[in-house]
């Protein structure tokens, strides 16, 4: 009986309705549900047909992609005079590109940025893998870190010197950020550990008046602080570099909030591992480094990587107190009399490698906080 | 055993030593002492030293201290003002004022635009419509991971690269758009409309009250009698009557293209529209995952339990959903405020007179670094405790009442 019933079967096969699995009762669930819906769909379809056909003709079909240069260098900038505003003159990116990357940084020398830039790269790849989670990655980043500053400034192993105030693009924007991020950690976990010591009172308050203090103003007025301020700070005749002020600044403005993201984690463990903690006699740093911290930082992996990406989309903000940035290169590669009004090329260009920097990150962290989510839920 | 009914602890000779502050490294709140008098003293001592440096570089600098510098004649230009305002004439002190009003305008235009935004484009990454929940998803990513300031500089060269006020756009009678900013008709504002405004207020007190007194008749009899005719009548019709009743005058100022530029009707200037923009821009893809969100943390069963009741759809929306996810919406939201109004501050970077490029511009002329950053300070502070303390009371209104 069942070798007939399957022979039946499959000898009259039938497909399912059309209307009830497979792409057209997908795009019918999804998208022509009800005339409202239809309505809606059409009508952004329509929109975005438009627009996407005025893009390509703007971005390649109109475009142009270089212009004579004389033998002299003087660039003829004609053939996007003529094509403004119908297509994109993809030939600014074609002449400034190693500028708007590497800012004023040696010509020959800009290979040694670019090392540094795919360092960094390397390291928050490093960084993201979990089989590296542990205290050597401390040594990894001070040895990158390390690596990159020799590499910047050279003076060494055959290198020239490049003094700091040449460095620029991409490469600055990392070194703020990266930097900003190294040394502001540290800081921010003594902090975190200051707002929660209910036994030192002074220390608790000192810590929330300085939380508060940074996380009430906004950044600029932190570097204003840092650019104007801090030299009259100093004693008389010493003045520390711009670069370093504008550093300080972001570690000091970083810390507050990275403080704040490391105090969620230590109030989110149980009670009963600090009390654990306790019970086995451990002192009061024994317990933070041993049990506690571990655990606690961990935990707050994913919104330190949010922080993170947030103070890489600040750092472009140095650009007003005439920090060399990423940012700050395309403005001075816009200023010149030849690619004046070509900007929206470039701030494209600029807004695709943020982009890339910031959604790789955001996605990193949003897998991570998933992959937490359901360790904890199990 | 004889010991077995007493405790230890009643016998005086076995109670725990009264606990005064011993002189013993092994006394916690000894070393807790000593820590803080050590960490205190220690930022106390760099602090001083910080502040004798710096009495000591503006001697040597000739730099004055104190705010005297508020009452002398500022002599900056600033290009937009909503009070009286000439370089010549008015102080510094009047010139930080405008500034903070600038920054208030932006933050508070801000704040409204961006929440509207912020919560269709939320709603919209619920959509049932696949199209709508992807566009809207895909704004959402993208806004967020770009740096406002790049954008704020892409807006204003768009504003910028409108054409010039001879060859301005016009796409409505009365509406221009050029790089001097768009220009729109303005109301000339009249006795009677502020008559009809000030019936309108009081429209809108009577209707509240009318719908306090719909609730309370709810809660004694199971009927709830109609609020929106009342509130139709109250709110648009009565201010409506006063305005006729005065004649209802009616008169637009429309900008007039005279020379190279406009005369008449309202400006809004490419400055302030590019960094508006902006900023809304950007907020709102924040406020889209907040509200996104908090609709999401209510439980289904509240929407299904709504729906058994015999709900209507926006009745469910409205009474069971909205105030839930309210609460989980507002915390967040009031950081996100709180960040508008600290970014409105990137107006430097783009030339509009908010109050740090204002103080900025003051700190240059007078040198009086200390003063003008501590200013800021004051002024973010202030705006911050504001905006805090304001949605920590709406907070505390809406907050889940537990026995």
């Amino acid at each position: 009986m069942s070798s007939t019933t399957l022979g039946a079967s499959s000898a009259h096969r039938t497909q399912p309705p059309l209307l009830v699995a497979g792409p057209l009762a997908w795009m019918r669930a999804n998208l022509f549900n009800s005339w409202l819906s239809t309505a809606v769909t059409l009508a952004l379809i329509y929109i975005l047909a438009r627009a996407g056909i005025g893009f390509v003709d703007w971005a390649f079909i109109n475009a142009v992609w270089s212009v004579p240069i004389s033998a002299q260098g003087v660039i003829d900038p004609t053939d996007c005079r003529n094509i403004k505003g119908v297509g994109a003159c993809w030939a600014v990116i074609g002449d400034k590109w190693r500028f708007i990357l590497f800012g004023r940084y040696p010509f020959d020398e800009q290979w040694r940025a670019g090392v540094c830039i795919a360092l960094f790269i390397a390291l928050f790849v490093v960084s993201a893998m979990r089989r590296f989670w542990r205290k050597e990655l401390a040594l990894i980043w001070i040895g990158t870190l390390f690596v990159i500053g020799v590499l910047m400034w050279g003076g060494v192993l055959g290198m020239n010197f490049v003094p700091h105030d040449t460095w620029g693009g991409l490469p600055m924007t990392l070194i703020l950020a990266t930097f900003g991020l190294a040394l502001a950690f540290p800081l921010a976990v003594f902090v975190a550990l200051g707002r929660r010591a209910t036994t030192l009172p002074a220390v608790r308050y000192l810590c929330i008046v300085y939380i508060e203090l940074v996380r009430g103003v906004p950044l600029i007025s932190v570097l204003f602080m840092a650019s104007v301020m801090f030299p009259l700070f100093m004693p008389v005749g010493l003045n520390p570099d711009k670069l370093l002020r504008a550093q300080l600044g972001i570690i000091l403005f970083g810390a507050a909030y990275l403080a704040e993201v490391i105090r969620g984690g230590l109030q989110a463990l149980p009670k009963g591992q600090y009390e654990a903690a306790d019970a086995l006699g451990l002192t009061y740093w024994q317990k933070m480094r041993l049990i506690i911290l571990p655990q606690a930082l961990r935990m707050v992996i994913p919104p330190m990587v949010n922080n993170f990406i947030g103070s890489f989309k600040d750092t472009s903000l140095v650009l007003i107190i005439g920090i060399f940035d990423l940012l700050t290169a395309a403005k001075v590669a816009l200023a010149e009399p030849a690619w004046q009004g070509y900007s929206t090329e470039v701030y494209l260009v600029l807004a695709v490698i943020y982009f890339i920097f910031c959604y790789s990150m955001s996605r990193y962290s949003r897998g991570l906080e998933a992959e937490f989510g359901r360790s904890v839920r199990r | 055993m004889s010991g077995a009914t007493t405790d230890p602890r009643m016998n005086p000779a076995r109670r725990p030593p009264s606990r005064g502050i011993e002189l013993s490294w092994s006394d916690p709140r000894l070393r807790a002492v000593v820590w803080q008098v050590v960490i205190v003293g220690g930022i106390a001592a760099l602090i001083w030293y910080l502040v004798a440096n710096t009495m000591n570089n503006l001697q040597v600098r000739r730099i004055a201290t104190g705010f005297g510098f508020l009452d002398r004649v500022a002599g900056i230009p600033i290009g937009e003002h909503s009070i009286e305002y000439d370089p010549a004439i008015h102080s510094y002190g009047r010139a930080i004022w405008i500034g903070v009003l600038n920054t208030m305008k932006v933050s508070v235009v801000g704040i409204v635009l961006s929440t509207i935004l912020g919560t269709l484009i939320g709603i919209a990454r619920l959509s049932k419509n696949w199209l709508v929940s992807r566009l809207a998803a895909v704004y959402v990513e993208t806004i967020r991971d770009i740096p406002l300031l790049l954008q704020l500089f892409f807006w204003y060269a768009v504003a910028q690269g409108l054409p010039a006020p001879r060859q301005s756009l016009h796409p409505v009678e009365g509406v221009f758009l050029s790089n001097r900013g768009i220009k729109v008709p303005l109301l000339q504002w009249q006795d009677a409309h502020s008559w009809a405004l000030a019936a309108f207020v009081l429209g809108w007190i009577g209707t509240i009250s009318w719908a306090r007194m719909a609730t309370r008749r709810q809660e004694a009899t199971g009927i709830r009698p109609r609020v929106w005719p009342a509130g139709l009548a109250l709110m648009i019709a009565f201010p409506v009557l006063v305005w006729a009743a005065l004649g209802a005058p009616f008169t637009l100022e429309m900008p007039v293209l005279r020379g190279f530029n406009f005369v008449g009707g309202l400006t809004v200037s490419p400055e302030y529209g590019a960094l508006t923009v902006g900023l809304v821009l950007y907020t709102a893809s924040y406020t889209a995952e907040i509200v996104r969100s908090g609709i999401l943390s209510v439980a289904t069963g509240q929407w299904e339990a709504a729906g058994a009741l015999g709900l209507r759809q926006s009745w469910v929306m409205r009474l069971i959903v909205l105030p839930q996810a309210l609460r989980v919406i507002i915390p967040p939201m009031t950081s996100t405020y709180l960040s508008l109004a600290k970014n409105s501050s990137l107006a430097v970077a783009i030339g509009y007179q908010d109050v740090v490029s204002i103080i900025n511009t003051i700190l240059n002329q007078t040198g009086q670094a200390v003063e003008g950053i501590a200013m800021i300070m004051l002024v973010y502070l202030t705006i911050s405790l504001s905006i805090s303390l304001f949605m920590n009371w709406y907070n505390a209104r809406i907050a889940l009442v537990e026995r």
